[in-house]
């Protein structure tokens, strides 16, 4: 029962619901500062949930992987996102969602799914971080609806830093963090990733003088 | 049978209670908004002078009115006061806890906005008409959420009733659950829309194409405006109880003893102080939207009613 | 251990150093000499391999055995041959002026860090690490895709970089997933995501994890080897890059991303199979299956649809990765045989095609099957390197492909007789599309002005000779090596 719990794994429960809402709340953003803000918060939730699982489960390295967390995640990313767009002069757009109430719904029954495919998963461990499986998952898919649900560069590269978000909370939540090794390739993945994304916003913008990826359509398989 | 007359009696001088200190409450907000604002606010007691001002006044009913235009403020008074001395103010397993069901709550303000909406519309004029359709809309897009979030507390404590919710959160001592926290902010933000106060309708206004709440009783006058109006201030203060004594119940009294009493009152009378305060100050920093994004407001609402049924069935569930 | 270092640390030194001084005129020649150290390294680590087995013990970092060495090999191989086509496709567009000093030392400096992050993807023990190897060989290539910025170079390099991505971070949902039921039943958490200690736990995971994660690696490494429907990247990016950059992806990307489904597979069998009640065991080789029968057939009808010769070829690569997938999804010692000579033999065929094909838009000045004509009468070199490469990957008897693909019909005529008829059927519309694209392309009448160009053939007809002699006599060191590997994913040896 939840009130038998210690009360840092009862914050690591309520910040696990906190990171599904922010992921909730990313879908919902019209504009593009105010995404790349939500982003940084749910880079610091998922920071602290690292630093309470590190205090419960007694796994130092974790403390490190959350210094890390707020340094790429909190820190430097969302400054690399402001910076591009504010060089960019895309700052007062207006990232539209189309039809957010249907977005919205189709989070829900993404997060209802994810949790019916968890299920087996949940019944297996003894620990408390089982649940939070079904939410890390969900803040993938989410992430991935983000991806699929925007016409623009900017929104579509915050909803794949978000779905990386959603991996690292899941390493964290379910193991209790990879090995060392692994976590510091993937943060360097995640940084050369995130430099990439910056210099390619310049290229697609030069090239087609707008970021709307919706435009990026010469490709496909066209009846010749 | 004594203490079954006790009990009674309490359940009485709660209603009493109830009813007498919602003009207090809604004068402590607006001295907290004044005070915010770097003005001078008027007498706490100014609302019971307002009140009494209007009691003693002459009551104009148009013409065009039907007899439910001089009904409709008794309905409303009589609906909220029952919501009143349903709600848990000062002790739980009172007698009257046996209705004290959330859905029979919902039901009574959806009898009063009922009533209310119709008493806009009665006269005829326009601007009763746009304010009576304007609460209905949002209302209906602010049932759901508060309703999904009721439904979180009641799958945690396995039943509607209020008492046996409260009960039951004393019971498990401190607990931090995501559900409740999620069903919190929903049902601040559900109550900010139901009692018509920014960002969703400014209570204070004078401009007749912003109102909701005022725009439906712009016809009442004397007696049935008093009516209304208290009303109107009951429902809020059976908002804030409700939110202060469900998610935060450390206080009030499970059984019925004179000390105990003693800090039931005192535990509420500060609650109600924070909450009013809180009130105050998210009225002052926010801007009251504009109609056409109030949807999207309750829409946040309800997405954070279902995070936090989202959140008991998966997290808190074994 | 020394030629493992050699082989991993030629690359990325060759990588750091180019980044700094890759625009010179003589970066070239050095990306060329590099790629062949870094072949002469690997081939050391082969003839190790060849004398004691393995490399690399129950819980090293590092693990080469027979399923990984004559990778290994093969793509230190490729990367020198299609270096050694880079040098003077690069001074020409240097000297045309399409690239700048910037984009030159990007160019080497990926070239080298591709093949440094593909090495590390095969000879590691670590399956995270074998992630981050993966999704660095991504980042190494996107702004090489889109090393010409045109709008279709692009959109081309951003449809990669997304999809790619996205695939990548399923993936590694996937091996959380494997780490955390690994971790349930090995105790050090360092060893827990070792590939040699989890296949040799792997009965003790839990099978419905091990199912979910599996399906996870699946669709993940899936959309980098291009099974159909996470395709979509593959015929863009391939066609946009620059050619050796197409060489190198078609040949060696699809085959190590491949290899790290193989790898994942043999846990997943090996925890299925103790419950064989409760969980289907064969839930992965139908996935795959299912997978690479999708990819086969769609890439052959779409073959017939296209208009740039570069994605015709992407496609073919999408087919032929279809039919591996599948090879390796039907299990049993002959389809997996089979694959694993396939995706050798196709990896020398097709980065031999696409240097060839290189060569040809030289000739042609475009890319447009409809513009380039009469290759056999201008070049012949050239012509019938096109046509004979074509007709390896179509395959013809007596190249490697022929063998593999017979062999792959043997067996499935024995596991599962009805699907023999998709699988012709779908030989037979992938060897039309590709020859009636091919044949006015080769035959035709030569345009006015089309002259030969200076097109170095050598290492296309090494390649070539080494699918032949892949077809008509396999080396029983090599034979050997298909052999333990096939021991090691199907439990039975063929030999």
């Amino acid at each position: 029962m939840l009130n038998q719990l210690p009360l840092y794994q009862q914050a690591i429960l309520t910040l696990a619901a906190m990171i599904l809402f922010s992921s909730f709340a990313l879908l919902a953003q019209n504009r593009v500062l105010a995404m790349i803000h939500v982003f940084a918060w749910q880079g610091l939730l998922v920071a602290l949930t690292t630093t309470f699982v590190a205090y419960d489960s007694g796994a130092h390295h974790l403390y490190f992987s959350a210094a890390l967390t707020v340094a790429l995640k909190v820190l430097f990313i969302p400054w690399l996102l402001h910076r591009l767009v504010r060089r960019m002069g895309i700052d007062r757009e207006m990232h539209e969602v189309g039809h957010p109430a249907m977005v919205l719904m189709t989070a829900a029954a993404l997060v209802i799914f994810c949790y019916y495919v968890a299920q087996p998963i949940h019944q297996l461990s003894t620990s408390i971080t089982r649940n939070t499986i079904a939410i890390s998952m969900a803040v993938v898919v989410l992430g991935l609806l983000m991806l699929i649900t925007r016409n623009k560069a900017v929104s579509q590269v915050i909803g794949f830093m978000s779905l990386e978000n959603g991996l690292f909370f899941a390493a964290v939540a379910a193991t209790n963090g990879m090995p060392m090794v692994v976590e510091l390739g993937i943060a360097f993945d995640v940084l050369v990733a995130a430099v990439i994304f910056g210099v390619f916003f310049f290229h697609i913008r030069d090239s087609i003088d707008s970021l709307d990826v919706a435009q990026l359509n010469q490709l496909a398989e066209h009846d010749q | 049978m004594n203490e079954d007359l006790n009990a009674w009696l309490l359940a009485l001088v709660q209603t009493g209670t109830f009813v007498l200190l919602a003009p207090l409450f809604s004068g402590w907000v607006k001295r907290v908004k004044c005070w915010l604002q770097n003005r001078r606010s008027p007498s706490l007691l100014q609302p019971y002078r307002d009140l009494w001002r209007l009691f003693g006044k002459e009551t104009l009913v148009s013409y065009t009115a039907s007899p439910l235009f001089r009904i409709a403020p008794y309905i409303i008074a009589g609906s909220t006061l029952l919501a009143a001395a349903v709600v848990p103010l000062l002790a739980v397993n009172l007698p009257t806890a046996a209705i004290a069901d959330v859905i029979v709550l919902a039901g009574f303000f959806a009898l009063a906005r009922f009533f209310l909406a119709l008493a806009g519309m009665d006269v005829g004029t326009a601007f009763g008409g746009m304010g009576s359709s304007r609460e209905m809309t949002l209302s209906a897009l602010a049932e759901p959420a508060m309703l999904i979030a009721v439904f979180t507390l009641a799958m945690v404590a396995s039943s509607t009733n209020l008492s046996t919710v409260i009960n039951h959160t004393l019971a498990d001592g401190m607990v931090l659950r995501p559900s409740f926290l999620f069903a919190l902010l929903s049902l601040i933000l559900v109550a900010m829309a139901e009692t018509g106060r920014i960002p969703v309708d400014n209570p204070a206004t004078h401009l007749e194409l912003t109102m909701i709440h005022e725009a439906m009783i712009l016809e009442y006058s004397g007696r049935h405006l008093a009516l209304v109006e208290w009303a109107a201030q009951l429902k809020l203060m059976i908002y804030g109880v409700l939110i202060a004594n469900i998610f935060f119940p450390w206080g009030i009294a499970t059984h019925l003893n004179g000390s105990v009493l003693f800090i039931a009152v005192a535990a509420i009378g500060i609650k109600l102080l924070v909450l009013g305060t809180a009130l105050a100050l998210g009225e002052s920093m926010l801007a009251k939207m504009r109609l056409f994004r109030v949807p999207a407001f309750l829409t946040l609402a309800l997405t954070l009613a279902l995070i936090g049924l989202l959140s008991h069935i998966i997290l808190e569930v074994n | 251990m020394n030629a493992l270092q050699f082989t991993l640390g030629i690359p990325l030194l060759a990588s750091m150093l180019l980044g700094l001084f890759g625009q010179r005129t003589w970066a070239k020649t050095f990306n060329v000499w590099t790629a062949a150290a870094g072949f002469a390294a690997s081939l050391w680590l082969a003839w190790g391999i060849l004398q004691n087995g393995v490399l690399g013990g129950e819980a090293t970092q590092f693990y080469v055995d027979s399923f990984n060495v004559y990778l290994i090999t093969l793509t230190a191989f490729v990367g020198a041959t299609s270096a050694l086509f880079s040098r003077p496709y690069m001074a020409r567009e240097r000297a045309s002026g399409r690239l700048s000093d910037g984009r030159m030392r990007l160019y080497h400096s990926s070239y080298q860090g591709f093949l440094f992050t593909l090495q590390l993807a095969l000879s590691t023990n670590n399956l995270g690490v074998l992630w981050v190897a993966m999704e660095g060989a991504t980042l190494a290539t996107v702004l090489l895709v889109s090393l010409y910025r045109t709008p279709g170079a692009i959109e081309a390099a951003w449809k990669y970089f997304i999809i790619c991505g996205v695939g990548i971070a399923l993936a590694l949902f996937g091996t959380v997933l494997l780490y955390f039921a690994a971790a349930r039943v090995i105790v050090d958490p360092d060893q827990a995501l070792l590939w040699s200690v989890l296949a040799r736990h792997s009965s003790e995971f839990d099978p419905v994890v091990m199912a979910i994660a599996f399906v996870f690696l699946l669709v993940g490494y899936g959309t980098k080897v291009g099974l159909v429907p996470m395709h979509t990247w593959l015929p863009d990016a391939h066609s946009e890059g620059p050619t050796p950059m197409s060489a190198v992806l078609s040949g060696l990307l699809l085959n190590v991303a491949l290899y790290a489904v193989v790898r994942v597979k043999i846990i997943t069998d090996g925890a299925l199979a103790m419950h064989p009640v409760a969980h289907n065991p064969h839930l992965p080789g139908y996935l795959m299956m299912g997978f690479g029968l999708l990819s086969f057939t769609v890439a052959g009808l779409f073959l017939h649809r296209q208009q740039d010769i570069k994605r015709l070829y992407s496609y073919s690569s999408i087919e032929h990765m279809g039919l591996i997938t599948f090879a390796f999804g039907l299990g049993g010692p002959l389809a997996t045989f089979a694959a694993l000579l396939h995706m050798t033999v196709h990896s020398l065929t097709k980065s031999a095609i696409f240097i060839t094909v290189g060569h040809a838009s030289h000739i042609a000045g475009t890319q447009l099957m409809a513009n380039i004509r009469g290759l056999i009468r201008t070049q012949p070199a050239v012509g019938w390197g096109l046509l004979i490469g074509t007709a390896a990957i179509a395959g013809f008897p007596p190249f490697g492909v022929f063998v593999s693909e017979f062999l792959l019909l043997i067996a499935t005529m024995k596991a599962q007789p009805w699907l023999t008829l998709p699988l012709l059927m779908g030989l037979a519309v992938a060897f039309a599309g590709l020859f009636r694209h091919l044949h006015p392309i080769v035959y035709g009448d030569a345009p006015e002005g089309q002259n030969p160009v200076q097109a170095n053939m050598w290492p296309v007809a090494v390649q070539l000779m080494l699918v032949l002699w892949l077809g008509l006599a396999i080396p029983a060191f090599l034979a050997r090596w298909f052999d333990q590997a096939t021991l090691l994913i199907s439990g039975e040896g063929l030999l």
